[in-house]
């Protein structure tokens, strides 16, 4: 299969998952244990997709699209990482890191690809607005949609492009035990994980008691199971 | 003013199926403005004139102009709006309603849903994968769940817009969304200290825990490191971002791996 073959129906993925970020639905299957899982299922395993999706996830908890801030853009990014793991045989060392790595670069240059679409969807939107009609706004709708959907696509393909080929070869070259790899990167999903936890429930009443009270259960589920 | 007709359901269905585009043009200067007027122009076809009459032409120039809120909440505007167009009332008595209406829209929604709902969905589909559901699983229970509510929010934001017009305000005063926020948060925290460490030891998978290769691969070492790596973040909160720090740690990690 080529690279352009491999990428198409990816980025199609991806554009639709962009899609969802803010523009339509905002249904939340751009978050990574959804969209991670899908990339996954694409590629040919679900399974290792909803395992770095697990790791975003814990990454996304940090970043919650709060009212207009600037906040990584998910839903490609996801696609990305399970994407890229998927891909790559069990057992491969360094493969957790590296798709971890390039889906959270991929959010960050998606968080500010949004800024600059909403930068370019108010400069229509001015030169648009000068005859106000039903079709106008409709048109202007239409377009952010579009251009959203193009915007998540194209970031999709281009990050895939360059992150297939580099991961096979920084694989080609890695000499970290894959149990370190795996044992680093989950140990910085759970860092940032835990303390997004903490961040948005510790100011409510006894939630700081309930978390302790859940660690507690779940260090005991862990003993048990 | 008038008395407003009743919304066909053709109309209604409309406006509902828009409100999910309502932000497809969101931008820095009208914000969700020409959303909010996408998702209301249904039901200002029924103004006297119609479709291009000067009612209409009116209050599609008022409804574009700024505007913004949870998205999630926005059908309480919308509906609410609707209703004020067709009841004629008085376009400055609109607009005061509109600037009136987007802090209160945001910041309930914001709490209710981006703080609460959607972190308590999440831990809870981490839970599931703690304890080993299938990808499907996992998928579809964070769908599901979260989606019951995201669509009941929706719904009731619409009719409840609709049916008291300017006068909606006292309805954001509803229990849940006075109680909802600290209720969710505090059950976020439950899940969060269940689902957060069986999430790790399920990412590390079983062969890293009964064996592991040496003492700096344990699971419990790793949870110490997680433990500890989090109260530093949340020191450090507002001050930086530890998913940002993460690139940093893995771009270093890759490449002593490689370079080595």
């Amino acid at each position: 299969m080529t690279l352009v073959a491999g990428v198409l129906p990816l980025a199609l993925l991806g554009a639709l998952l962009g899609l969802d970020v803010v523009s339509f639905p905002q249904a939340m299957i751009s978050r990574p244990l959804v969209a991670s899982t899908l990339a996954g299922a694409l590629v040919g395993d679900p399974a290792r997709g909803l395992l770095v999706g697990v790791v975003l996830e814990l990454f996304a908890l940090e970043m919650l699209p709060f009212g207009a801030s600037r906040y990584p853009e998910w839903g490609s990014a996801s696609v990305v990482g399970g994407a890229l793991y998927g891909a790559q045989p069990a057992g491969t060392g360094g493969a957790l890191a590296i798709s971890v790595f390039a889906a959270l670069v991929t959010a960050a240059v998606g968080g500010w690809s949004m800024v600059q679409h909403r930068r370019l969807i108010a400069r229509r939107a001015t030169a648009m607005h000068g005859e106000l009609t039903a079709d106008t706004v409709t048109a202007l709708q239409l377009w952010g949609l579009t251009s959203d959907f193009v915007r998540g696509g194209a970031l999709t393909a281009l990050v895939l492009a360059l992150f297939l080929p580099l991961t096979h070869e920084l694989l080609s070259v890695w000499t970290a035990d894959a149990a370190v790899s795996h044992a680093l990167v989950v140990a910085l999903a759970g860092a940032v994980g835990g303390a997004a936890v903490w961040n948005v429930t510790h100011t409510f009443k006894g939630a700081p008691w309930l978390l302790l009270a859940g660690l507690a259960l779940g260090a005991c589920l862990l003993v048990a199971t | 003013m008038t008395a407003p007709p009743r919304l066909p359901l053709r109309t209604r269905a409309a406006i509902f199926l828009r409100l999910f585009a309502v932000q497809g043009a969101w931008n820095y200067e009208t914000m969700a403005g020409n959303g909010i007027a996408f998702a209301v122009e249904p039901a200002l076809r029924l103004l006297p004139g119609g479709k291009g009459g000067e009612a209409y032409r009116s209050a599609m120039a008022r409804q574009s102009g700024y505007f913004n809120s949870h998205p999630y909440l926005a059908g309480v505007a919308v509906g609410a709006i609707a209703r004020a167009e067709l009841s004629l009332e008085d376009p400055d008595r609109i607009d005061k309603f509109r600037a009136a209406c987007c802090g209160p829209l945001g910041s309930v929604g914001d709490r209710l849903v981006w703080a609460g709902w959607l972190p308590a969905c999440s831990l809870l589909a981490l839970a599931a994968f703690g304890f080993g559901a299938s990808p499907a699983g996992v998928a579809l229970l964070f769908l599901g769940s979260y989606n019951a509510g995201h669509l009941a929010l929706r719904l009731w934001g619409l009719r409840v817009g609709y049916r008291d017009g300017l006068r909606v305000a006292p309805a954001l005063g509803a229990p849940l969304f006075r109680q909802g926020p600290a209720h969710m948060a505090r059950a976020a925290a439950l899940i969060g200290g269940v689902a957060i460490p069986l999430a790790i030891r399920g990412v590390i998978g079983p062969e890293h825990i009964r064996t592991p290769l040496g003492p700096l691969l344990s699971l419990p070492i790793v949870l110490a490191g997680s433990v500890l790596g989090a109260a530093a973040l949340a020191r450090l909160h507002g001050r930086a971002e530890g998913w940002r720090l993460a690139v940093v740690a893995l771009a270093l990690f890759i490449l002593f791996s490689v370079v080595r």
